[in-house]
């Protein structure tokens, strides 16, 4: 258990290079191949240092393989590090102790933990089973957490029955019956509808506010983060390329929000240019980068200057962001994860 | 003690509730080890020769016996571990306090007790169109049968588990048991009642753990005068007690391996 004011999660120059068989195309490749194997060492994650508080909800950045998932199975003791070590709750994650694992959760958006065919509460017994949970403890549980996941009708019905945003809620009501203290989420909004990802947000909020657990989370969503987390890390090639407030990110490097506009004839690229960066522009449908401050004149200038069916305003995508921060970071690498922790 | 038995208590519930989620299966399952009745039907025509000192009841009563040890005994754990790895669930198991291998226990325990209703209804299928076949074992028979086949179980489950573990470095093991098929189905008394071995080569094939699968409990369950149970338990627990220290040995090294390749 971690001491009082410590950190619950510490990352200290946390590696991990998986070796990777190679084989060239062709038949004469695969002959010598399954001869003789060759292997190429892949770093995927390469020393990264971090420590997060107690309570805090961190978003954690970077494109598909950047090395976020590799980092959260060795936070969760599924992988071990090839160099540095990590502690979460003042536990070493690979003994994968009893205590350890009661204290933490992983909940991989593209992965599920129920069972098919039964419904939700069968797999909710096998969990109460698991990690001891009495019979009455189970029940407040169920009742409180399918209260706040509004999925207390739902519980009855075979998984596969379920909609994909049901069964999200679900697995988090699965993978949190047992109160752990420390929530790994892998995009838990994969997927999922608009109405989905908000409902989920919003559950996570409360649980935190509620419980004080920790979050560490990835998500392709920006709103995830920017609904969740006060702070990111950003990891980029297996780095940690930026680490701070989630505020001073976007300052920095996402202040643009996207304008989507469908029109009913086609207009000049140039007319577009008037009010924003034109990110696209094909056919009826065009996209401006534009920035905040202007947003709200930009969007009644192309209401009244452009023959104008259909507006809506996005956040930036998180790629965007992501790349803005490493395309920083590959000119100052040395500087911006000491920098934005003090900012 | 009590946590533990509360633990595989609820596996076996909930378990049991998956495997009856799939009652068509269930009834394929049953009639997919029917084998037995097959080489029946051969080994009668050779009994009614008198080729050898079976007669043609006897050879229906052992493989009757066969189908029912078969029922009580079969184990797939190997393919499950196999898709569970590849599917990365068994990286979500590794996230819970319990053993991975309690799940495939209280899977397999469950679906026995699933698939009884439809292995009785084909064996009185099976009375009702040959009635000569009809007997009534003795209950001390039925006893040692049921401890035999118990045994059997376990040592079948702890083979294939350990044989399963090999998925924690090739992804695939299942090919492992395709190659301890042929030895099972050869030295298990499955295809033919180990009665019609020469002499020397049973007595070397007692020493391995097959004739404990199939033959011994078969046997038991017919009134099978002729078996060793001394020697019987003492094999049968030797094997299970080392397989069961190999198996630890190569699941702590698997776990090892599969955390440093990749989850």
């Amino acid at each position: 258990m971690a001491e009082a004011g410590a950190p619950i999660i510490e990352a200290i120059g946390l590696t991990k290079t998986f070796k990777v068989a190679q084989k060239p195309p062709g038949f004469a490749a695969s002959v010598r191949h399954f001869f003789k194997r060759t292997y190429k060492e892949i770093p995927a994650v390469t020393d990264v240092s971090f420590t997060i508080r107690p309570g805090e909800m961190v978003g954690f950045l970077g494109a598909n393989g950047a090395g976020k998932t590799t980092t959260l199975k060795m936070l969760t003791g599924l992988l071990h590090p090839t160099a540095g070590r990590c502690v979460v709750d003042g536990r070493e994650p690979f003994a994968r102790t009893r205590d350890f694992l009661s204290a933490i959760t992983l909940v991989m958006g593209n992965k599920q933990q129920l069972l098919w065919d039964l419904p939700a509460r069968d797999t909710l017994r096998l969990n109460a089973a698991i990690y001891g949970i009495s019979d009455a403890d189970y029940k407040s549980r169920v009742d409180e957490l399918s209260g706040m996941l509004e999925l207390t009708d739902k519980l009855d019905q075979p998984v596969r029955k379920l909609s994909l945003g049901e069964r999200m809620k679900a697995e988090l009501l699965a993978s949190l019956l047992h109160g752990p203290k420390v929530l790994f989420l892998d995009e838990p909004t994969l997927g999922l509808d608009v109405n989905a990802q908000v409902a989920v947000r919003a559950f996570l909020r409360r649980y935190n506010e509620r419980t004080g657990a920790t979050i560490l989370m990835t998500s392709h969503y920006m709103a995830d983060i920017t609904a969740l987390c006060s702070r990111v890390l950003v990891i980029h090639e297996g780095k940690l390329v930026h680490d701070g407030e989630l505020a001073a990110l976007l300052r920095r490097f996402g202040t643009r929000r996207e304008l989507r506009v469908e029109l009913s004839h086609a207009v000049d690229d140039a007319k577009l240019r008037t009010l924003g960066e034109v990110l696209s522009h094909e056919g009826n449908v065009a996209r401006l980068a534009v920035e905040p401050a202007a947003l709200v004149a930009v969007v009644g200038r192309a209401l009244a200057e452009l023959p104008v069916v259909d507006l809506t305003v996005h956040d930036p995508p998180i790629e965007e962001v992501v790349g803005r921060v490493i395309g920083k970071s590959q000119r100052a690498l040395p500087n911006v994860v000491g920098a934005e922790q003090g900012a | 003690m009590n946590a533990a038995l509360r633990k595989m208590g609820g596996l076996l519930s909930v378990y049991y509730a998956y495997m009856t989620a799939y009652r068509a299966e269930l009834i394929l399952w049953a009639l997919a080890n029917s084998l037995p009745f097959i080489l029946m039907g051969a080994w009668y025509q050779a009994a009614a020769g008198g080729a050898f000192g079976f007669t043609p009841v006897d050879v229906t009563r052992y493989f009757l016996a066969v189908f029912v040890i078969r029922q009580l005994t079969v184990v797939w754990v190997i393919w499950e571990f196999d898709q569970d790895v590849q599917r990365g669930r068994l990286s979500q198991y590794l996230l819970q306090p319990v053993d991975p291998v309690w799940r495939y226990l209280a899977a397999h325990l469950s679906e026995r007790v699933a698939r009884l209703p439809f292995s009785a209804l084909i064996i009185a299928l099976f009375f009702l169109i040959f009635p000569p076949a009809r007997f009534v074992p003795h209950a001390s028979d039925v006893l040692l049968a049921i401890t035999f086949a118990t045994l059997a179980f376990a040592l079948r489950f702890v083979m294939q588990y350990t044989l399963a573990l090999f998925a924690l470095w090739t992804e695939r093991a299942s090919s492992l048991e395709s190659l301890m098929f042929i030895l099972y189905l050869v030295l298990s008394g499955a295809i033919a009642p180990l009665e019609v071995f020469p002499p020397e080569l049973r007595e070397l094939v007692m020493w391995t753990p097959f004739p404990y699968f199939i033959w011994v409990p078969a046997r038991l369950l017919i009134g099978g005068a002729d078996v060793d149970l001394m020697r019987a338990t003492v094999v049968c627990v030797s094997w299970i007690g080392s397989l069961l220290v190999v198996n630890r040995v190569v699941w702590r090294l698997g776990l090892k391996r599969h955390s440093s390749m990749g989850a």
